[in-house]
């Protein structure tokens, strides 16, 4: 059973200042499942990440979850981010503990080694964020994020700082994470790679102001896919295909301005 | 065309200067000596700058009959008292301007009208307002110690990555947990750095403040050495001062170690 919750985000629209960056977003994530969303530099899927978990209100429409929210999940919406977040001043186990503080003293002693021993981090319990490769922060990132329990994992291109082996490495162990907590996840990225490896539903979105294009839907679970399967390498390539275009214009933009 | 042939000449290294405790302590030994030599050798007229050995021989007889005792105690009360206030009034302050817009500017605008002025004019002032006994010399440091306190806060506060925030917010952690676990640990390093600023000041106000009006006290003590030309205590005084300095700095230090080891 899924403890992921079903998140709308309905009719959403932003803007800043006079710049739209994002138009009629209507997307469902449905509970369990990872909804992928692509598209080109600057089409605002930061943003609507930002939205999708109350950090940012937007212009117009509205989010809504539906769904039971588990008793043991401290924080329904919670993010990864993609520059790791986490607290230079606190070791490893202390940053996982912090956001457990509403916890009696003993369950979150036991929530920390569970997640520390779930992302192969037990040994490095004591050490400090500086003592770690990218790769190891964004495991403790990933162990914060499922000490919480939460309803849907919110996804900022969690694996773009990270060199290509340590991505890979870590893209298997996010599929089995995600498969294994059975939350809803919203997953941003510019790689799509990332995205058929883990999307049930990806997400095209135009470039700015960004869009819905398309919707693609893969069925089949996390743990049975892999990155040469060809029907995955086959909608990569229709993937890059229909975004190809608005990314050499966004990346012209990114160079001149929008005008 | 040049033909070239032969090793490769090293252009690298320099620019990483590293500490030498031997080569610092020698060289204040070296200028101890010196000073000294030129006294025994009447070079250096002993009444003006007498030798260290004098000096040291009048620091312990000092020492020894409870006279410095009785002015450090007066001393170190003040600081310590004045620093606080100023520190704990300072860090607060510097924390709601940093945090909200509605304290922001007004702190800022009393901090840029208030903090250039030199604070030992305003000595007299306070005598006037807090008498002429303790209430004038803690006032002195804690105003002087409070700006500063203020302004390194507010940095501190505004360096922190906003990201930082954001994920504690994003955790759906309280204002009162993200300032306690996140803004005040990240401000931390520049609040500190504030300390060697404020603890520096509040020994040069301090002695300014006992110079003015106090019968106990190094600054005192010190001030009535000179009128008697008494430089040999004089001098004792001046090292008592310098050693202050030297052990707050390193209590800082230390705080520091303990509290920034992350880094």
């Amino acid at each position: 059973m899924t403890r992921g919750v079903r998140l709308i985000l309905d009719r959403i629209g932003h803007a800043w200042g006079e710049l739209s960056v994002l138009e009629d977003i209507r997307l469902t994530a449905e509970p369990g499942e990872v909804m992928a969303v692509i598209g080109p530099s600057g089409c605002g899927k930061s943003t609507l990440l930002n939205i999708a978990g109350g950090l940012l209100a937007p212009s117009a429409g509205a989010v809504r979850m539906s769904g039971a929210i588990a008793d043991d999940c401290l924080n329904p919406l919670t993010y990864v981010f993609q520059d790791f977040s986490l607290l230079p001043w606190r070791t490893v186990r202390a940053n996982i503990d912090f956001v457990l503080e509403r916890l009696p003293a003993a369950e979150r002693a036991a929530r920390v080694a569970e997640v520390l021993a779930l992302t192969g981090l037990s040994d490095f319990a004591g050490a400090w964020p500086k003592e770690l490769s990218g790769g190891m922060k964004q495991r403790v990132g990933i162990a914060r994020a499922l000490a919480v329990r939460p309803a849907c994992l919110l996804m900022d291109e969690p694996l773009s700082a990270l060199d290509a082996q340590t991505r890979d490495l870590l893209l298997d162990e996010f599929a089995a994470l995600i498969a294994r907590a059975r939350t809803t996840t919203l997953y941003v990225t510019h790689n799509l790679a990332e995205a058929v490896r883990l999307g049930h539903q990806i997400v095209v979105l135009s470039r700015r102001p960004g869009r819905v294009r398309e919707v693609f839907r893969l069925d089949r679970p996390l743990l049975e896919r892999s990155a040469d399967d060809p029907e995955a390498k086959a909608l990569e390539k229709t993937l890059w295909r229909m975004i190809r275009d608005d990314a050499a214009v966004a990346e012209r933009e990114r160079a001149h301005g929008p005008n | 065309m040049a033909q070239i042939e032969g090793p490769v000449r090293f252009r690298g290294g320099g620019f990483s200067p590293r500490n030498r405790w031997i080569a610092g302590t020698a060289t204040l030994l070296a200028l101890l000596a010196v000073w000294q030599a030129g006294a025994a050798a009447g070079v250096i007229p002993t009444l003006f700058l007498p030798s260290p050995a004098a000096i040291a021989a009048t620091l312990w007889r000092l020492i020894e009959t409870g006279v410095l005792w009785r002015h450090l105690s007066a001393s170190l009360a003040r600081l310590g008292v004045g620093w606080v206030l100023g520190t704990v009034f300072g860090v607060a302050t510097g924390l709601a301007a940093g945090l909200w817009s509605a304290t922001r500017s007004p702190v800022a605008a009393v901090v840029a009208a208030l903090f250039p002025i030199p604070k030992i004019a305003l000595v007299p002032l306070f005598i006037v307002w807090f008498g002429i006994g303790e209430g004038s010399k803690i006032a002195t440091l804690g105003f002087g110690v409070f700006f500063p306190t203020v302004i390194a806060t507010m940095g501190g506060v505004d360096n922190v990555p906003r990201g930082l925030i954001r994920m504690g917010q994003s955790f759906g952690l309280s204002t009162f947990a993200i300032v306690r676990s996140i803004v005040l640990p990240g401000a931390a390093p520049a609040i500190l750095s504030g300390f060697r600023v404020t603890s520096s000041i509040a020994i040069v106000l301090l002695v300014a403040a006992e110079m003015i009006g106090a019968e106990n006290g190094i600054g005192a003590f010190v001030l009535s050495a000179g009128n008697l030309y008494d430089t040999d205590a004089l001098m004792s005084g001046i090292v008592v001062l310098s050693l202050l300095g030297l052990t707050v700095s390193g209590a800082i230090g230390g705080v520091e170690r303990v509290l920034l080891r992350w880094r």
